[in-house]
């Protein structure tokens, strides 16, 4: 495969205009960027990888060998998004997440939108990732997904697609804060030139969000814990991160234990109880005794307290059913159906192989398509048709016939692209982005921007960290424009 | 504090200060193979196989590698993935440890554990041999120096500092009371002379292991007396590297961890009371009941203590 035929020819570029003059806000940000020596660019590039080994920040990635804490390649071209696109978005996202909530409650209540036609009984009823154990009890505030991660794609200047949601637990969101970081060390001139929103309070934000939904019989401030599978998990240094910066204990399964009704871990001084868990371990591995008997890494009897109300989990369990790759065909219903609003963010059209006429036409135009596995993440399984060999094409095809449920198919995006430090200097590199929206009791939070994922490939589409991926600093400039006060 | 965490910063604490025993210890026997009659003439056991012995490793040593050789012992007590004590294990539990409660360290404390181990892995792992070997030692005591520098200088005075500061000084007590009793057999009556220039001289690399030959001269203005070397090192407050000083600073962290809370804790007694003997212990008395005798007891004393602590703040549940 060669540079020429990346697939998409006229993707959107979200800082150079066609006939290459700077977008309008960004002229002096491409100016610095043009004036910048490229000895003092590939010195600071260096410097931003120092730094990130240094301070820890790595990524576990299974099964490909090579060095288990792989760094996460950093890029220190920011990636800028104008005050009123931002605006845009995060109304856009708000109004989705709080459908994607009323869903959630809703499915796990009286089940109207499925009494109402809108979205089909067996997609939530035989979906893996529905929880029977839900059903009839109310978390707290009625929410379900506290932390979302919606995967944002941008095709044009006003165009912005939703790709995914991720409803159960979303990673990347140290990433956003390690890069801002890293950018103001390195770059402290651009951030006296620029307005640039600020991004470090989220794990404030954060700490607050889940004090909201604390159990109503909670005297007190509420103690939070962040519960963590512990040091092998790809995110382990993701959960360190979080719970230094909310300051609260970073617990694993083996620190906590139930009795009485109520979630204590094991101090130094003896038992203390806990009252909300911003767990990031998956619901199936929570509580052996409900769910898989074989883990190591839950607290057992730790369902029981949530259903009596003794102790809040974030995300809620059982928030999976809204997130896969089926159900999101259905997301602008819920928001039809549940706010009344018609959706602010584009669905990208999707064909469900479960239909007979969409894998009908998902098998007659592979070459076409991505396809992705109903219930897969992260990148993996995935199919990019024209990137894909015939061979590769035709095996797929034989996992699609077998089971068709299990796949759903998009047509290749013109993913916008972004200028990226590269060996030779400034290249195209295509770009998505994932906002992080905070769903509280009490409110929704949004901090500006999100991490910015980017293809270091040419022409590749993939910006999954687990599969090559790396990131850049996103900035929300605050008046659109150079700040010139 | 999590219970984990606090023994996660234990163990950090005590892996950080093996290392750096271990690395003196070595740099001891390398420093003592390098004199003209030391090749094992007239002695029963070479230099090697003492320096395995004062590292608490003899056992494995010869059972995996016989004998005890400068490339063996580098394989098993530097090298060795399979000895928990070599230095490399040190280096990489200690750093385990500290990444396993990243957020109770600041990060000159984290990074001076991080940047350890993976200098140690891309700089020295592979290449590691007769050659270099002092160079790496040097490198050793540099790293653990820089670590204890930064936990000091940057942590809050917390309780995950007190078990930071626990876990050194039970791992540094151990340390000076091993290295004492690889010697114990030479010691002799108070006011009698040492041997031979050789004998003179294994005194002076042993103060010199655990950085007390300068001391030594500044507190006793005397030629180095087996007696002398041994008070020095159990029962100078002043010397940071001797046993009464290390327990006056477990104490200390063990009064500061408890003192928010009234509960009756074992290891507290035991600190306490090992603390005070050797406080009113007298060297002529150690010596003439057995300066091997004391130190075997304080050793299994010190482990007591370590299992006590263990047991009292819930370490392994």
């Amino acid at each position: 495969m060669t540079q020429g035929d990346a697939v998409p020819t006229a993707a959107f570029d979200e800082m150079i205009l066609d006939d290459g003059r700077p977008r309008p806000g960004l002229e002096a940000l491409v100016g610095w960027m043009l004036e910048a020596p490229r000895a003092t660019l590939k010195l600071r590039q260096a410097d931003a990888n120092v730094l990130f080994r240094r301070i820890g920040i790595t990524f576990a990635v299974y099964g490909e060998g090579g060095d288990p804490e792989r760094l996460i390649p950093f890029d220190i071209v920011p990636r800028v998004l104008l005050a009123r696109e931002w605006a845009f978005l995060a109304r856009g996202l708000e109004q989705r997440v709080k459908a994607l909530n009323r869903f959630l409650d809703d499915v796990y209540h009286d089940g109207e939108i499925i009494a109402a036609g809108k979205v089909p009984e067996r997609l939530v009823l035989l979906n893996k990732a529905y929880q029977p154990e839900m059903r009839g009890f109310d978390v707290p505030g009625r929410v379900y997904t506290h932390i979302a991660g919606i995967d944002v794609v941008r095709t044009g200047p006003e165009d912005f697609y939703v790709l995914e949601d991720n409803t159960r637990t979303p990673s990347g969101v140290s990433y956003m804060l390690q890069n801002r970081e890293v950018m103001m060390r390195l770059f402290p001139d651009l951030f006296n030139r620029h307005r640039i929103a600020p991004v470090e309070h989220y794990p404030d934000d954060l700490r607050k969000t889940l004090q909201s939904v604390a159990p109503p019989a909670c005297p007190g401030e509420p103690t939070v814990v962040v519960l963590s599978p512990g040091l092998y998990n790809s995110a382990y240094y993701e959960h360190t991160f979080l719970a230094d910066k909310m300051g609260v204990e970073l617990v694993e399964g083996q620190d906590l234990f139930v009795k009485d009704n109520a979630v204590f871990m094991r101090t130094t001084r003896g038992p203390q109880r806990v009252d909300v868990i911003y767990r990031r371990i998956d619901d199936a591995f929570l509580d052996p005794l409900t769910f898989r008997s074989d883990s190591t890494l839950g607290v057992p009897g730790l369902m029981n307290v949530y259903r009596a109300g003794g102790v809040t989990l974030a995300n809620a369990i059982g928030g999976g059913v809204a997130d896969d790759k089926a159900m999101y065909m259905y997301v602008p219903e819920m928001i039809r159906f549940y706010l009344g609003e018609e959706p602010l963010l584009k669905n990208v059209p999707t064909w469900w192989c479960e239909r007979e006429d969409d894998a009908r036409y998902v098998l007659d135009h592979l070459d076409e398509l991505v396809v992705k596995e109903v219930a897969g993440s992260g990148g993996y399984g995935m199919l990019v048709g024209p990137k894909a060999t015939p061979e590769e094409r035709a095996a797929y095809a034989e996992r699609i016939r077998a089971e068709p449920a299990e796949f759903i198919a998009q047509p290749t995006l013109a993913l916008s692209s972004c200028p990226t430090y590269v060996a030779d200097g400034y290249a195209p590199r295509h770009v998505d982005l994932r906002p992080f929206v905070l769903v509280g009791a009490d409110k929704v939070r949004l901090v500006p921007g999100g991490l910015t994922r980017v293809a270091m490939r040419a022409g590749s589409l993939v910006v999954n960290s687990s599969q090559g991926g790396g990131t850049k600093d996103t900035w929300v400039l605050e008046d659109g424009g150079p700040d010139h006060a | 504090m999590l219970s984990r965490t606090a023994a996660d910063l234990y163990w950090m604490g005590r892996y950080m200060e093996r290392a750096e025993s271990l690395a003196r210890i070595l740099e001891v026997g390398y420093r003592m193979s390098q004199t003209p009659d030391s090749d094992g003439t007239g002695t029963s056991r070479n230099e090697w196989e003492s320096t395995a012995v004062a590292a608490g490793c003899v056992a494995g040593l010869a059972e995996k590698y016989g004998d005890a050789t400068l490339d063996s012992v580098i394989r098993h007590l530097v090298l060795d993935e399979d000895n928990p004590s070599s230095i490399q294990s040190c280096l990489k539990t200690a750093r385990t440890n500290g990444r396993a409660v990243r957020p109770a360290l600041t990060a000159e404390s984290w990074e001076s554990l991080n940047d350890s181990w993976l200098d140690f892995t891309a700089n020295w792992q592979r290449s590691l041999g007769r050659d270099n070997i002092l160079a790496f030692l040097e490198w050793v005591k540099a790293r653990t120096t820089l670590f204890r520098g930064a936990t000091l200088g940057t942590m809050v005075r917390d309780e995950a500092f007190s078990f930071v500061e626990l876990g050194t000084f039970i791992e540094r007590a151990d340390n000076t009371a091993r290295i004492l009793d690889v010697k114990y057999h030479v010691v002799l009556p108070a006011g009698e002379a040492v041997g031979g220039p050789r004998d003179y001289y294994q005194w002076a690399t042993l103060l010199r292991s655990v950085s007390a030959l300068g001391s030594y001269h500044w507190i006793y203005r005397d030629s180095i007396q087996p007696w002398l070397v041994a008070e020095l090192l159990i029962l100078r407050p002043e010397m940071p590297r001797s046993l009464i000083f290390a327990l006056s600073q477990v104490r200390a962290c063990l009064d500061a961890i408890t003192s928010a809370h009234k509960q009756n804790y074992n290891c507290l007694r035991l600190a306490g009371r090992l603390h005070a003997e050797i406080g009113y212990a007298k060297i002529e008395d150690i010596i003439r009941s057995g300066l091997h005798e004391y130190l075997s007891e304080f050793l299994a004393r010190n482990d007591a203590l370590g299992n006590e602590i263990a047991a009292d703040f819930h370490f392994y549940q």
